[in-house]
């Protein structure tokens, strides 16, 4: 099995019209995953490759049964496309747009919780979800990810998500769903959404999972792992060198101080009983050894 | 972006927030001219983008023009923990009965807005929140809601704020949570906000970090973003738009993403060597990027190796091997490079470059084989 999305799920594009939405969209649906239908205002009754375009969410949902839906749109548009498509009756929206206004993220995540409690986003500025052999929605390469489980990953960082997928690949080992959450002050989806759905999986054995520095999730995790968690977790943190007070890259990724440095993450994952381990390679080694004694 | 106390208070001024009559002089002369005008006594502070300027001599009171060229003098040109004070920010001084404190910025924990208010300003307000956490009133704030006078007027009477002021700070803070929200910032913050002896609460600072993702809607912002005096490298990086930060060891270090990009220096430093930079490419970046990447690493003269770390996910694989060998071309890149390149394009991109495969142009199939290769080379 797999977690948010499987090779039923229904999925448009918003902004399938444009450079980056035509590429990892048509990517997307050569993968398998099943692109029912492209948004753009003035493009509807027009096809991209096939897909149908519609001018509005809710004209596509209404046309195709779509449930999920891929927003490619500048960060200027994305909190506007975001909340149109919960109002059009999508109830998983991958955002992976990079550069949006911290406040239009904090205002659109509230909107979404008060006024669509039934909705999941996530991202924004995150590389999607992928469900190896079923459906893949956002920019990862489809051929790194090996169908058949057992493992399944949650990570903070995109191009770190493929390195962890990569890692598990090389050495035999599938996965049942990897998500990217973002490395933005505001995901919709958090690494406690993600190991919750990962541990009432049956399918998934054991989950990787990849954090790096700034905030506060990382250790928020480790709580509910103590608590909750049944399963094998196996942890790297990006950043143990990164110097203090510099902000790299990410919103998310900035240490002020002691609080959300990599080795405090690291020890709280440490002290919930998880695989904590140096770097991508190394954790992916632990994973196949975790894997094998299952 | 961080800004300039100066800069605080002309942006606080945009949104009706009081502050002390004031300008900026980077002379001697322009400070005496400043005081004149605002009227003595006047307090001359220095304009660092640094904690501590206080105790280090950078805010000095002065009652006539010559304590104003005595401290002028002195305070301009100033190192204040590595940052040299070339500009002053000169207002007149306020009288003060009390000091509060007061701050917008985002709870990522619960995502809301968090505000924070304090009877106990002036000081740092880590160090109340340590010795006297019940001295910070915290207030959560739905950002679809947003804050209304009726709940700043109940924030400040649990904040124990003086009754002469509470009326004056409720305004206040309303006007402040406005320039925290449309003005975009991540952090509004003043300490500390005061009250006079006249009973008239303004604010004697200004310490405001930009979200600079909402630039797009700020064009204002760039009288903000002035010269200044930092590394070289990071100076070059900016102007070709890069995301960068100098450190001090020799291999150069290009990735994208900023998670791998800091895996990338951890990596290094496992095997034994020492990164010279950290360099995210970002997504979706093309060969010039990549181009204008290796030329900033290859002016650091401390660079002895360069490592190009990708993974494609929206950066395409073939267009970073483009960039490579467009940089061949325009520079000459003193360097060996390493490169391990998976992902998006991994087949053409390593298909562009085998033909230009030597001893200072490398590829290795692993993140970790890379390092070692890129470390080697930067110790021999």
């Amino acid at each position: 099995m797999s977690i948010f999305v499987d090779e039923n799920t229904k999925v448009i594009v918003q902004g399938l019209t444009g450079g980056q939405g035509r590429f990892h969209g048509l990517r997307n649906r050569d993968y398998g995953t099943k692109i029912v239908g492209g948004v753009t205002p003035g493009k509807g009754g027009t096809d991209v490759e096939g897909i149908p375009m519609f001018n509005t969410v809710r004209e596509a949902v209404d046309a195709t049964g779509a449930t999920a839906s891929f927003v490619v749109v500048p960060p200027k548009f994305a909190a506007a496309a975001i909340l149109e498509a919960a109002e059009g009756g999508i109830t998983f929206i991958v955002s992976i747009t990079e550069g949006i206004p911290a406040h239009d993220e904090a205002v659109t995540y509230n909107r979404l919780v008060e006024e669509f409690p039934g909705v999941r986003l996530l991202g924004p500025n995150c590389p999607g979800i992928i469900s190896p052999g079923k459906c893949n929605i956002g920019i990862t390469s489809g051929d790194i990810a090996l169908p058949g489980g057992p493992v399944g990953i949650v990570s903070r960082s995109g191009t770190l998500t493929y390195q962890a997928l990569h890692e598990l690949s090389q050495q035999g080992i599938g996965q049942t769903t990897c998500v990217g959450i973002g490395g933005d002050p505001v995901p919709g989806t958090n690494f406690i959404d993600c190991l919750a759905a990962f541990e009432a999986d049956p399918e998934t054995l054991a989950v990787m999972m990849i954090g790096e520095i700034g905030g506060s999730e990382e250790e928020r995790a480790a709580e509910w792992i103590k608590l909750h968690m049944t399963k094998p977790v196996v942890a790297y943190v990006a950043g143990v060198t990164a110097p203090p007070g510099r902000k790299m890259g990410h919103a998310g990724a900035i240490i002020s101080g002691s609080k959300g440095t990599a080795q405090a993450k690291m020890a709280a994952l440490s002290e919930a009983g998880v695989f904590v381990c140096q770097n991508p390679t190394e954790a992916g080694l632990k994973m196949v050894e975790i894997v094998k004694a299952l | 972006m961080d800004l300039f106390e100066y800069q605080g208070k002309q942006y606080f001024a945009q949104y009706g927030i009081s502050v002390s009559p004031g300008d900026i002089a980077d002379t001697v002369d322009e400070a005496v001219a400043v005081a004149e005008r605002v009227g003595y006594p006047v307090v001359l502070k220095a304009q660092v983008k640094v904690g501590g300027r206080g105790k280090a001599g950078g805010v000095q009171l002065a009652a006539n023009v010559d304590d104003v060229r005595r401290h002028a003098n002195n305070i301009l040109g100033l190192d204040i923990k590595g940052h040299v004070v070339h500009r002053l920010w000169v207002e007149h001084a306020s009288d003060i009965a009390k000091e509060y404190y007061a701050s917008f910025t985002l709870d990522r924990a619960n995502k809301t807005h968090l505000g924070m208010l304090s009877a106990q300003g002036g000081v740092e307000i880590e160090v109340v929140a340590e010795e006297n956490p019940d001295a910070i009133a915290f207030l959560s704030i739905d950002p679809v809601r947003g804050l209304d006078l009726a709940t700043a007027r109940r924030w400040v009477a649990e904040a124990e704020l003086d009754e002469v002021a509470r009326e004056q700070a409720a305004e206040l803070l309303v006007k402040l949570y406005d320039c925290y929200t449309r003005g975009d910032c991540d952090l509004a913050e003043i300490n500390p906000l005061i009250l006079t002896p006249d009973n008239q609460v303004h604010a004697l600072d200004a310490k405001v970090t930009l979200d600079e993702n909402a630039s797009f809607r700020h064009p204002e912002w760039e009288a903000f973003r002035v010269n200044e005096t930092e590394d070289p490298r990071e100076k070059m990086a900016k102007e070709k738009g890069l995301n960068y930060i100098g450190l001090d060891g020799s291999v150069g270090i290009i990735a994208n993403g900023a998670g791998l990009a800091m895996s990338t220096l951890d990596v290094v430093n496992q095997v034994g060597g020492t990164a010279a930079n950290f360099l995210d490419i970002g997504g979706g970046a093309n060969a010039d990027v990549m181009a204008a990447a290796l030329e900033v690493i290859n002016a650091d003269p401390k660079v002895k190796s360069i490592f190009v770390n990708i993974f494609g996910g929206i950066t395409r694989v073939d267009e970073v091997a483009k960039g490579v060998l467009e940089a061949l071309k325009r520079v000459s890149i003193t360097s060996p490079i390493v490169l391990r390149l998976d992902g998006t394009n991994a087949v053409e991109g390593r298909a562009i470059l085998a033909p230009h495969l030597s001893s200072t142009l490398i590829t290795e199939a692993t993140m970790l084989d890379a390092a070692r290769r890129a470390v080697a080379l930067a110790t021999n």
